[in-house]
């Protein structure tokens, strides 16, 4: 048995890229679910509340508990084990069995098979292994816990009764069934092992046998060696690291069939790929990518480029060279469901082979689809898809779904050219000064002249307008949200106009044209 | 030359089908739009309710909601917002495929490029919307007079615009047509005012 202590704040800390001594805590349903060691130091314990923890410990780093980020910080420690001792078991992510006695005959005896795989996780970077060997998995998990930092624990054979006898009853029954026990006078695993197996079945009914049967040394559930899973992910190594996008994509192009046609070999298609980039400066850069069909070849040389390019705003790219190139399949499906028809699926296909085109042309971002979102203003309920990925949903947008009621969004028909960045404009009064609204929220002077670009050299007339309408949002946020007062005009020349004026300047949210 | 066009026509908006000869927009044509968005919505409206795809490129402030308005399904609208130089390659790209595609050109096309694409588009019947100048064109289309409604001096708020849409033949002379739409408060039609469905003689 090969426990790894404080799994889950491992693999979460080493994920975030915090140090191994941060004090960090795991939150699963508002309470701690993990703490690490210096944590624990300040008296921060499983169970208590945020607040509470927070409180033991001011620099606390709270993350949320994500048991899928355990199990797959673990999966490159299995895989090692698997090359020291066939036929590993995982119990939970940290704690895995392996049959004893194979390994023991192959290194020469108990103690050395177990430093071996010891020294095997140890050299992953994994801060702390402890190994325990006993008769039974239950035995062999509490001889890792007894265990010194970084020890191999074996309980001789036929010994396991007599090393967990004096252990707490609490460890095999749960909490109800351990109060009624002590109130019985059954301090310790080996008091209850030494009760009559009758009488326990007939009072406790299965689960006090079950946990007779692990004080006792037996466990009734034997070691489950799982089957490994077929590698599907493509990892490519760049020696010398690469420095041009185009060289890795053609690096990437001649595996990528290998890949797609090993999916294929399995009779599946990916539908969402994972692309990871390892960098020369110890970053990792990796993103999902969504297909509206299936991957091919060509599509996940696609994605690789598109993802060492970076997309656009907010994303800076690659900062050094690319030392390593990995994609997974983070989703399959039978391919079955995605053969073409006898006479093709139609004109989506051809749909979709154009704008293909045209993405590798201009990139991911470049063809989208559009969805109404939620929002007041107009340029925020536009909300843009790349072709492939699925829309963001009905909560895209900053607050919920377009459909929600958004009391103060504007009424009427819609300007049909919305400015995706605000346009300056001038609103003027009769005597040549900007238009204001006063703290009633009327205009105090009417808008006489208007200007679309903003100069004051190419003023017309308004001939209508209407408003102010306020649009006051977001005001219990700390920076005090948004303000904008809303006006609609319509000038000389017959064009309508919405404006609007933020922080005493106009500007032109749309046109209707 | 002529000859290779391929027949038929694209559906369009009841109130806009007297300002083509056929009753829609022809096939195979290029059509241009210079001065509304509206107008460009209205004509990619009725393809778009028959299940048609769309195609919209290099128009980044193209009002979405509006579109949605007028009842075209945005799950089938391209946008390509900002396709920079490469916008000929793009449009001609998605011609191929979409049968209705709107264009702001941000740069004007040589002639030769606009030839070609005008071939492309008579093979494969579709229609290309250009929101800007354009070399050969079948008609251009200009909104000529808005009129708009429910907004007073400092009262009221915009319920609708009643425009005057003129069709002029692109290769001069020709007949000019004209019709009054009314947008706003539900389906696009004619304005009941004598104006509407006028045709005359241009010189």
């Amino acid at each position: 048995m090969l426990w790894c202590p404080d799994w889950p704040v491992a693999a979460a800390g080493a994920e975030a890229g915090l140090p191994r001594d941060a004090p960090l805590a795991l939150i699963s349903q508002g309470t701690v679910f993990a703490a690490s060691a210096s944590a624990r130091a300040d008296g921060v314990r499983r169970g208590l509340t945020l607040r509470e923890a927070q409180y033991r410990c001011g620099s606390l780093v709270v993350l949320p508990y994500d048991p899928l980020l355990d199990e797959r910080a673990f999966e490159p420690v299995l895989a090692r084990l698997e090359e020291v001792a066939p036929g590993v078991a995982t119990i939970r992510p940290g704690t895995c069995a392996v049959r004893a006695r194979g390994p023991a005959r192959f290194y020469g005896g108990e103690e050395p098979a177990g430093q071996s795989i010891r020294d095997a996780v140890l050299d992953l970077g994994v801060a702390d292994a402890r190994v325990g060997i006993a008769d039974g998995p239950f035995a062999a998990e509490q001889a890792a816990r007894s265990a010194q930092r970084a020890t191999v624990r074996a309980v001789p054979p036929g010994h396991s009764p007599g090393f967990l006898a004096g252990m707490p009853v609490a460890l095999v029954v749960d909490a109800r069934l351990a109060l009624l026990l002590r109130r019985l006078g059954v301090h310790t695993l080996g008091d209850l092992a030494a009760l009559p197996a009758a009488q326990v079945a007939q009072r406790f009914g299965p689960a006090g046998m079950a946990a007779q049967a692990q004080a006792r040394g037996d466990d009734p559930a034997p070691v489950q060696a799982r089957v490994p899973p077929p590698q599907r992910d493509l990892l490519l190594r760049f020696e010398p690291p690469l420095d041009r996008i185009d060289q890795v994509a053609f690096a990437a192009r001649a595996p990528a069939d290998g890949f797609v046609d090993g999916l294929a070999g399995a009779r599946l298609v990916c539908t969402t790929l994972r692309v990871e980039v390892g960098l020369d400066s110890g970053r990792m850069v990796g993103r999902s990518w969504r297909h509206p069909r299936w991957f091919d070849a060509a599509d996940v040389v696609d994605r690789v480029r598109w993802q060492l390019q970076g997309s656009g705003a907010g994303d800076p790219g690659l900062d050094s060279a690319v030392c390593w190139l990995r994609t997974l399949p983070e989703e399959v499906d039978a391919a079955g469901n995605h053969e073409p028809g006898l006479w093709g699926s139609g004109p989506d296909e051809r749909i979709h082979h154009a704008l293909s085109r045209v993405q590798s042309m201009l990139g991911h971002e470049g063809v989208v689809t559009a969805v109404v979102g939620g929002g007041r203003l107009l340029a925020e309920r536009q909300v843009f898809v790349p072709w492939g990925d699925a829309p963001a949903g009905r909560h895209a947008g900053p607050a919920g779904s377009a459909a929600a009621p958004w009391p103060g969004s504007l009424a009427g028909p819609l300007p049909a050219t919305v400015f995706r960045e605000r346009r300056p404009v001038c609103l003027l009064t009769q005597d040549g000064s900007q238009v204001l609204v006063d703290e009633r929220g009327l205009l105090p002077a009417d808008p006489v002249q208007f200007s679309p670009a903003g100069h004051q050299d190419d003023l017309r007339p308004v001939v209508a307008w209407a408003g102010p309408w306020p649009v006051h949002e977001g005001w219990w946020r700390p920076g005090g949200g948004r303000q904008v007062d809303r006006v609609q005009i319509v000038d000389a020349d017959g064009a309508a106009w919405l404006l609007q004026l933020d922080d005493r300047r106009w500007w032109a949210e749309g046109r209707y044209d | 030359m002529q000859a290779t066009r391929l027949g038929g026509h694209l559906p369009t908006l009841p109130a806009l089908a007297g300002l083509f000869p056929g009753g829609g927009l022809r096939r195979g044509c290029v059509y241009t739009v210079p001065n509304s968005t509206l107008l460009l919505m209205a004509l990619l409206a009725a393809p778009s309710r028959e299940g048609a795809w769309c195609g919209v490129v290099s128009l980044p402030d193209f009002g979405i909601e509006a579109a949605a308005g007028l009842g075209i399904a945005l799950d089938r609208t391209i946008q390509v917002p900002l396709p920079g130089e490469r916008w000929l390659a793009v449009t001609a790209a998605l011609v191929d495929v979409l049968p209705v595609v709107a264009v702001r050109p941000p740069l004007q096309a040589r002639s030769a490029d606009a030839a070609r694409l005008a071939a492309r588009l008579r093979q494969r019947g579709g229609v290309l919307l250009v929101a800007g100048p354009w070399a050969q064109c079948e008609a251009e289309l200009t909104l000529e007079a808005r009129d708009w409604e429910g907004l007073g001096p400092g009262h009221g708020a915009l319920s609708g615009v009643c425009v005057t849409v003129v069709a002029a033949a692109g290769h001069g002379g020709g007949t000019t047509r004209k019709a009054s739409v009314v947008f706003g408060g539900g389906e696009p039609h004619p304005s009941n005012d004598a104006a509407g469905f006028l045709r005359e003689r241009a010189g």
